[in-house]
């Protein structure tokens, strides 16, 4: 049995959907659209379960975005896998008359309905009161009170829902379909085995938004739709017009309305005029934004420690249990490692989505949407980019995850192809070293230091890109789809923090398992290519060295042999390789290789640059590394390998270059293809090397 | 014609007709009827976009390109 779960956005259904299914719930996907389906199971009152499906929100069967177009389809097409036995409309008893029209609408497409009457206490607070028991005589269907929120009235909705998946009820409030085209739409009807009129007469007035209809299907509906004349639009206005006069005359009946009590906006008014104040409102904005960063930085960074650590000792531990052999090094050095790369995102996933969680339940997201709009349309995003562009400054993985707010498909694509170009905190350890190596430790007018500077520069720079990258696709893109900006603004609310919860939960977990397979994956073909290598010069690299280093302790080897066995190992043949490549922006072939493994993540680069020139990872602190690098000579030409002109190369490299594979990831999962992340990879990759080369020569 | 864009901040009107048909579809289906009256509440600091309340209701935000397809009386 399938239930779905039916509303107006802030209507409540997801809490609603979070208290009914509890943990029992997953996120798949509807066939062939990028939009989540959230599924659960509930017990009901027999002790049965159901399966409950959380459509996303809309106002209307008349969709404007891929989102409510969903609903369209999974309502109209009674073969659809998520058709449901039961659809439970969930509605803001404070703001009724809105809210009724959809169930008008779903209720008439024959679908048993059930009314679910959310947020009674908001209602009576401004002096609304609802007769329920008048208000289901008149629907003619059950009608049951429930306070999502607290998660009161749970029990009364699950022997409802059992009751009417027993007795089945459909009550028609009035005839939308006039009668001359009503014998023409029976035959639609019958065509199509379809439960009510009204569905038929979805299937003429919204045929091209209905996929699962076939090529003679279409056909025959447009021929239809055009020997009844039938006007689109002008039948949805009057629809709409005559649904709202008849829930006008309902409502009359049941609702009463403390005129002097009645007016919910006056708080959420009073805190708007300092929120949206011209000056106090950016103000404000810049400090949340200020202890969103410290708290994603700082706080995040003890659990990720802890991880780090953990995952170090695992390995340390399990390597000296475990017989020395590859498997064992696949286990720790491969799969254990590329576990760790993920599970090490967790904490700071975890807390951004908190932040993000908390803006949005309390209603203050929609405001920050407001703010910025105007600034960020020009480069080709809505307001609603915002956040994710601001995420990821911290990592572009949860941010990507962040831009599905955004309902315009084009904007949201854009911004989510230009979201990397903002520098994240991967990049942070490779920009911390090279700006060490060539820029002054000297401070301006004794104020500013260079470095510090520097490392903002190198933040605006990528951020500035970012919105060049949106001003140019915004030229590029086409897009068919009409969208709006107008969005209802919600009040502002206390946030429900066990729904805060749901939320981290929810993108952690969707992390972990879709974007985390494709990184274990990479991160074990990785080790592969740099743990193995051709003929002798990879299998007697140890002794090779051993020879040329006699007298030096297994202490002081252990990290020289690691340097030649990566030198001769795949990776580092591959560096060989593409040096021809890398040369003109100034790197030799260890830098190389380097390139090739911060694929994984461009945290690797240090570590990579650190092994590959022979400094042992166990005393990878700063300094060691620094000078290592400083006195690495290139013994063609004698000169410096980290040069000024290489590595503001280097610098300039890493601020555009995509070099990780878990935002590949992120992208083709919420791309759904792989289209897009092998255009932003192309793309940023010889933005990289262009910009790269010019500093280099420029410099050189 | 005044349109809603032309509205003072505090100000209220009454809606009497939509200019861009596909916008009114969508204002229509989230409750704003010709004869429902709406209050300009706010305009973002860069004048744009506009918070209006609906029938003291709920609250809307909209462009301003948006919000001169809306007349008023």
């Amino acid at each position: 049995m399938i239930v779905a779960l039916i509303g107006n956005p802030n209507c409540g259904k997801s809490s609603l959907f979070n208290h009914l299914t509890g943990l029992r719930q997953k996120i798949g996907n509807f066939p062939g659209v990028t939009v989540d389906k959230k599924v659960g199971f509930c017990k009901i009152s027999d002790g049965s379960d159901i399966q409950v499906i959380d459509l996303p929100g809309t106002y209307s069967l008349y969709p404007n975005s891929l989102d409510e177009q969903v609903v369209l389809e999974v309502l109209t097409n009674q073969n659809h896998a998520d058709y449901p036995d039961l659809a439970v409309i969930v509605v803001d008893s404070s703001n009724l008359k809105r809210n009724l029209l959809l169930f008008e609408e779903v209720n008439d497409l024959g679908i048993p309905t059930v009314l679910a009457l959310n947020m009674l206490d908001v209602a009576n607070e401004i002096g609304i009161t609802v007769n329920t028991p008048k208000l289901e005589k008149i629907l003619g269907i059950p009608v049951v009170e429930v306070n999502a929120r607290e998660g009161i009235g749970l029990e009364g909705l699950k022997l409802t829902i059992f009751r009417a998946l027993e007795k089945k009820q459909i009550h028609q409030n009035i005839e939308v379909i006039s009668e001359e085209i009503k014998p023409t739409v029976s035959k639609v009807r019958e065509k199509f085995k379809l439960k009510s009129e009204y569905a038929a007469l979805h299937y003429l007035l919204q045929t091209d938004k209905l996929a699962f209809l076939n090529v003679t299907e279409k056909k025959f509906l447009e021929n239809i739709a055009s020997e009844l004349q039938l006007d689109a639009d002008a039948f949805q206005a009057k629809e709409v017009m005559e649904r709202y006069k008849d829930i006008g005359q309902t409502l009359s009946q049941v609702v009463e309305i403390e005129s002097e009590k009645h007016n919910s906006l006056t708080l959420t008014q009073k805190i708007d005029n300092v929120l949206i104040h011209r000056f106090w409102g950016y103000v404000i904005f810049l400090g949340i934004l200020f202890l969103i960063f410290q708290s994603v930085f700082t706080l995040a960074n003890y659990p990720m420690d802890l991880i780090d650590g953990g995952i170090a000792s695992l390995n340390d531990f399990l390597k000296s249990i475990l017989p020395e052999s590859k498997i064992t090094d696949l286990l720790t050095d491969g799969l254990i490692a590329g576990i760790g790369g993920v599970v090490i995102f967790i904490p700071q996933i975890a807390f951004l989505f908190a932040f993000i969680s908390i803006l949005e339940e309390s209603g203050y997201m929609a405001r920050v949407v407001v703010l910025m709009d105007k600034l960020i349309r020009r480069f080709g995003m809505s307001g609603k980019s915002v956040v994710p562009l601001i995420s990821s400054m911290a990592c572009a993985v949860p941010a990507i995850m962040s831009a599905r707010t955004i309902g315009n498909w084009k904007d949201r694509l854009i911004t989510i192809m230009v979201t990397p170009l903002m520098s994240c905190s991967a990049r942070l350890p490779i920009y911390t070293i090279l700006i060490a190596l060539v820029v002054p430790d000297d401070k301006l007018f004794g104020l500013f230091g260079f470095q510090g500077l520097a490392l903002m520069g190198l933040y605006l720079l990528g951020f500035f890109s970012a919105l060049v990258g949106g001003w140019f696709l915004k030229k590029i893109l086409k897009t068919n789809e009409r969208t709006f900006f107008v969005m209802e603004l919600p009040t502002y609310k206390k946030p429900r923090w066990k729904q805060v919860g749901f939320t981290i939960l929810e993108k952690v977990k969707t992390f972990v398992f879709e974007a985390g397979k494709v990184i274990v994956a990479i991160s074990i073909v990785l080790w592969v290519l740099a743990s193995y290598g051709p003929g002798e010069g990879f299998s007697k690299a140890e002794e090779r060295v051993a020879a040329q280093n006699i007298g030096l302790s297994s202490d002081e080897l252990e990290p020289k042999i690691a340097a030649e066995k990566l030198q001769n190992s795949y990776a580092g043949l591959f560096g060989k390789f593409i040096e021809p490549a890398i040369k003109p922006l100034g790197y030799d072939w260890k830098i190389g290789i380097a390139l090739i493994t911060s694929f994984a993540a461009r945290e690797v680069f240090v570590g990579t640059i650190s092994t590959i020139y022979s400094i042992g990872a166990d005393d990878a602190d700063d300094s060691t590394i620094k000078s290592r690098l400083k006195n690495e000579v290139n013994p063609e030409t004698g000169e410096a390998v980290f040069s000024v002109a290489t590595s503001y190369s280097l610098l300039i490299f890493y601020v555009f270059a995509m070099m990780c594979m878990s935002t590949i990831a992120v992208v083709y999962r919420e791309t759904k293809s792989w289209k897009w992340p092998i255009i932003q990879l192309v793309y940023m990759s010889a933005l990289a090397y262009v910009s790269a080369f010019a500093v280099y020569w420029w410099l050189k | 014609m005044k349109s809603v864009a032309d509205l003072k901040e505090g100000e209220k009107g009454v809606i009497s007709a939509f200019l861009d048909n596909k916008l009114a579809l969508k204002l229509l289906e989230m409750g704003c009827l010709p004869g429902t009256e709406v209050t300009l509440d706010h305009k973002a600091p860069l004048g744009c976009p506009y918070c209006i309340s609906v029938s003291e209701d709920y609250q809307l935000s909209l462009r301003k390109s948006e919000a001169v397809t809306i007349l008023i009386d």
